[in-house]
């Protein structure tokens, strides 16, 4: 294992001028020459579509891979609220500053100010480019765009397509990388998932990938690789991510060598549907944006709990977030009003489902905004929001408050990365939320999709190409024995799996064991004892995974088993990763709430001269003996203070 | 809540394929393709093979998921996908009948799995807007009547899942490319390709799928009520640019 110089190659001089500057410092490859490149794109959510649409339009030869049976299908398509642009379009004080500070100060100021203020600076770019596109953002009466505030922020900067803007955003890129398709500049492999990294010499230069309908393994070879494989809520088990989520692209590659920042930075949105049963396999997510116009309330007694919400008369409804947070009322940032709700349920104001013996869930409550704005005005901006709702649940929420409770959501760290998206590997780029970049210790709302974008759209292409231009083409006839042996161990852990000595459990009963654990030692709330005693559970479950995973079938044929076992797998070295990292980070910053580091008023305390600095994990060859690397955060542009959103 | 399956199982694209009789109790709350995921880890305990099927979000955007229940595509719960039936929708039935989309140009690959690459190419054929990374104008310099946008929203809904194609007796695709068309060719930015639907609908012939006429039963089991006159949208512009 080489020593890392954590260097984040962050430009220096005027922040505004920065990624111009970057720009123009960076190489790029005489358009003749591009065609002798191949990039590898592994994910084609918003980042990775997005990327490999560009680079082929750049003219570089590009092979792209998904495990879903089309890019269209990337669980970018479900984000619903909608993405920001800092275009000021409201004249209400908005600019690329204030997205900036906003999003920085929303990170609890665990973020590099660079990248941070470079999203902000491409966030106008992107609204352009959607449009373009045909993405049909919502309109105002006068043809222009519409706004709307979200996520905690006080100016109208989000721009949005119903509740689907995930999906018209996706669409978009898709759309862009299928054009690349048809022109031959893209090669594309659906059904097919990434096993290892290929790496020759200390550089990035392939991947062994598994055809999920014929089981075959292959090797691919490149100049350089990009993961755009998206984030690792799944590893909770129950997160509002889609199903087949997991880590195993950006967790093959931290084994390779690319350091893990902040695994432990987790998000966990407030407003999903709670859970309802043991059978459950997945969590909804009700968009933030219900939050403009919904009351968040409980019982004031916990004797009300188990009354019908009609028959709890006002005074006896507590309005906690308005209470606690008079400011900013609902709209808090989701780690704020996350919390909040879990302090309202342990104290035993919980309404709805008994899960464990203890009621999780409060009132999203619309009866008032009906009444002022109308039926019909509610209809118009959360109705596939609320038949998503009464599909699930069987309640109608125009007439009975919604029940919501706190689910993962979202995860903020990833691959370390430098400020061109590079890894510590030497040409593995890492774009999308399978980075740690931009959003410190909490993202806000809205962020998601720009980031993706930003990353696939605008700095992948200018950051690869300045690879690349420093790079001879490799030769496609070369036989590599690196690719020879990652192909071998690829095929031993996969033969390891379908060969437990004493097999009894299905992958997915291991998978709901671990996500207990985890969701209770490493979720909303985190203290040393229960992580230690976390990481020695999660070890025991893991030696028994090994022991006793049942998979049925073949690996030469379609088998599903085979390929969540795989992913379980990753998701158990990553979950004591997780734990560490929370036991190591001796405050509470965003979305990591340690106990032991809470203010009188219940806030995050951070401890800035200690711990302002992104934890950078590397592979040690025992994943329970990781090496901690610490990038400090300099901060020259924003003072660092307490988030008050009271 | 006791039910009688009928499950589709096949091997693969070669094999005969035939139904494998099961019989399963669940909650009413749990969610169509969580009963499926409660008998596969039964099946695996017992050391057969888990039934094969396509999923991913299961909130009903992603397009992934696609059973033909009891005869009707994405089941008895009008614009709705499969990943959203519960099986208290399903309390008056004892048994149900599990299959996959049926379409020659959707082989299945496995079980209730059937390939869909050739919604791919339809796409491909000129489903985007030309428009390079970096080239595009200010948003705002063009604006676009709210009911514009807004008709082209509800076309561009499409989650590609091929409900349409598998009700179809004709196994057409026309619902699926009319939505398309629809959605980039009424807004400005899509209107310089005068070609998109007739490249499209080349497309579609030239990968199976049969053409239109008329039956509309596709638009009764959209999941997300794609309207057929999408379709005559699409018609209309074919005759102007012909």
């Amino acid at each position: 294992m080489k020593d890392f110089e954590l260097d984040s190659h962050s430009p220096k001089g005027s922040l505004e001028d920065r990624w111009t500057q970057h720009k123009f410092n960076s190489k790029i490859v005489s358009p003749a020459n591009r065609k002798k490149y191949t990039v590898i794109v592994v994910g084609t959510g918003l980042a990775g579509a997005a990327a490999s649409a560009s680079l082929g339009e750049m003219g570089y030869n590009v092979k792209t891979f998904c495990f879903q049976d089309s890019p269209r299908r990337a669980h970018s398509i479900a984000a619903q609220g909608g993405i920001n642009g800092a275009k000021n379009y409201q004249n209400d004080g908005d600019s690329v500053w204030r997205l900036f500070y906003d999003t920085i100060k929303g990170g609890d100021f665990r973020a590099r100010e660079s990248n941070v203020f470079r999203l902000a600076e491409l966030s106008s770019n992107i609204i352009d480019q959607a449009v373009a596109q045909g993405v049909p953002f919502a309109r105002e009466y006068s043809g222009y765009l519409a706004n709307r505030s979200f996520g905690g922020a006080q100016v109208s900067r989000t721009f949005y397509a119903r509740g689907q803007t995930g999906q018209q955003l996706l669409l978009g890129a898709y759309q862009a990388m299928s054009k690349q398709i048809a022109e031959g500049s893209i090669t594309h492999y659906s059904r097919c998932e990434m096993q290892d990294l290929i790496m020759v010499k200390n550089h990035a230069k392939g991947i062994v990938s598994r055809d999920l309908i014929t089981g075959k393994l292959e090797t691919h070879m490149a100049d350089c690789v990009v993961l755009c494989t998206g984030g690792y809520s799944n590893v909770y088990y129950l997160s509002t991510n889609a199903k087949g989520c997991n880590t195993s692209a950006i967790w093959r590659a931290h084994k390779q060598g690319a350091l893990f920042a902040n695994p432990c930075f987790t998000q966990i949105h407030p407003t999903c549907i709670p859970q309802h049963g043991a059978l459950q396999s997945k969590l909804t997510l009700m968009s933030e944006s219900l939050r403009n116009d919904g009351r968040v309330w409980a019982p004031k007694r916990k004797e009300d709990c188990d009354k019908n919400p009609d028959d709890i008369a006002e005074e006896n409804r507590d309005y906690f977030l308005e209470r606690m947070y008079p400011a900013f009322g609902n709209l808090v940032p989701r780690d704020i009003a996350s919390r909040a709700v879990k302090l309202i349920c342990d104290e035993g104001r919980g309404v709805g489902h008994e899960i464990e013996g203890q009621k999780l869930g409060v009132y999203l409550d619309f009866a008032q905004a009906i009444k002022k704005l109308g039926l019909e005005a509610i209809t118009e901006k959360y109705g596939n929001l609320f038949e998503m709702y009464q599909r699930i649940t069987s309640e109608d929420p125009y007439s009975t408050p919604m029940r919501i409770y706190p689910a993962v959501h979202y995860t903020m760290g990833g691959l370390w990365v430098d400020y061109n998206l590079m890894t510590s590997i030497d040409g593995l780029f890492a774009g999308g939320e399978a980075n740690f970049s931009d959003h410190g210790a909490n993202r806000l709302g809205a962020s998601a999709l720009m980031q993706g974008l930003a990353d696939g759209y605008f700095i992948l292409p200018t950051t690869v190409s300045d690879y690349l231009a420093q790079q001879k083409p490799f030769d496609p006839e070369r036989k590599f024995p690196e690719a020879e042996q990652a192909l071998k161990t690829s095929k031993a852990r996969i033969d390891r799996l379908l060969n437990a000595p004493d097999p009894q459990k299905t992958p997915d009963d291991f998978h709901r064991q671990l996500g207990q654990i985890l969701w209770h030692a490493c979720g909303m709330a985190r203290e040393k004892k229960a992580l230690e005693l976390a990481i020695t559970e999660i070890q025991q479950l893991n030696e028994q995974f090994w022991q006793q995973v049942k998979i049925t079938g073949t690996d030469t044929e379609l088998n599903q088993t085979l390929e969540r076992a795989g992913r379980v797998a990753d998701f158990f070295e990553l979950a004591e990763l997780m734990c560490i990292d929370a036991l190591a980070r001796e405050e509470s910053c965003g979305c990591h709430a340690r106990e032991e580091h809470i203010t009188e008023d219940g806030e995050a305390q951070r401890h800035d001269d200690d711990f302002s600095y992104v934890s950078a994990w590397q592979y040690s060859g025992n994943a329970s003996l990781p090496t901690l690397h610490k990038e400090e955060l300099h901060f020259e542009f924003v003072r660092p203070n307490t988030r008050n959103y009271r | 809540m006791i039910f009688t399956l009928h499950i589709w199982r096949q091997q693969d694209s070669k094999s005969d394929g035939y139904f494998e009789l099961h019989e399963i109790d669940v909650e009413e709350g749990t969610s169509f393709l969580e009963m499926l995921d409660a008998l596969n880890e039964q099946l695996i305990v017992a050391g057969k093979e888990a039934i094969a099927f396509d999923f991913d979000c299961r909130e009903g955007v992603c397009g992934s998921c696609n059973l033909v229940i009891n005869g009707t595509p994405h089941g008895k719960h009008r614009a709705t996908t499969t990943c959203q039936q519960y099986m208290r929708d399903y309390a008056d039935e004892k048994e149900l009948w599990i299959e996959p989309w049926r379409a020659t140009a959707f082989p299945i690959i496995k079980d209730l799995i059937v390939d869909r690459t050739a919604f791919e190419k339809i796409i491909q054929a000129g489903g985007y807007i030309d428009i390079r990374t970096g080239s595009a104008p200010e948003a705002n310099t063009m604006p676009i009547a709210k009911q514009v946008a807004d008709e082209a929203f509800d076309s561009a809904t499409c989650i590609g899942c091929g409900a349409c194609v598998a009700v179809c007796p004709n196994a057409s695709a026309t619902l699926f490319v009319a939505a398309k068309v629809s959605h980039l060719s009424s807004l400005p930015q899509g209107q310089m390709d005068n070609q998109r639907a007739k490249k499209m609908l080349i497309a579609m012939e030239g990968q199976g799928f049969g053409s239109c006429s008329n039956y509309r039963e596709c638009e009764r089991v959209c999941p997300k009520e794609i309207s057929v006159s999408n379709i005559t949208t699409m018609n209309k512009l074919l005759y102007q640019s012909s």
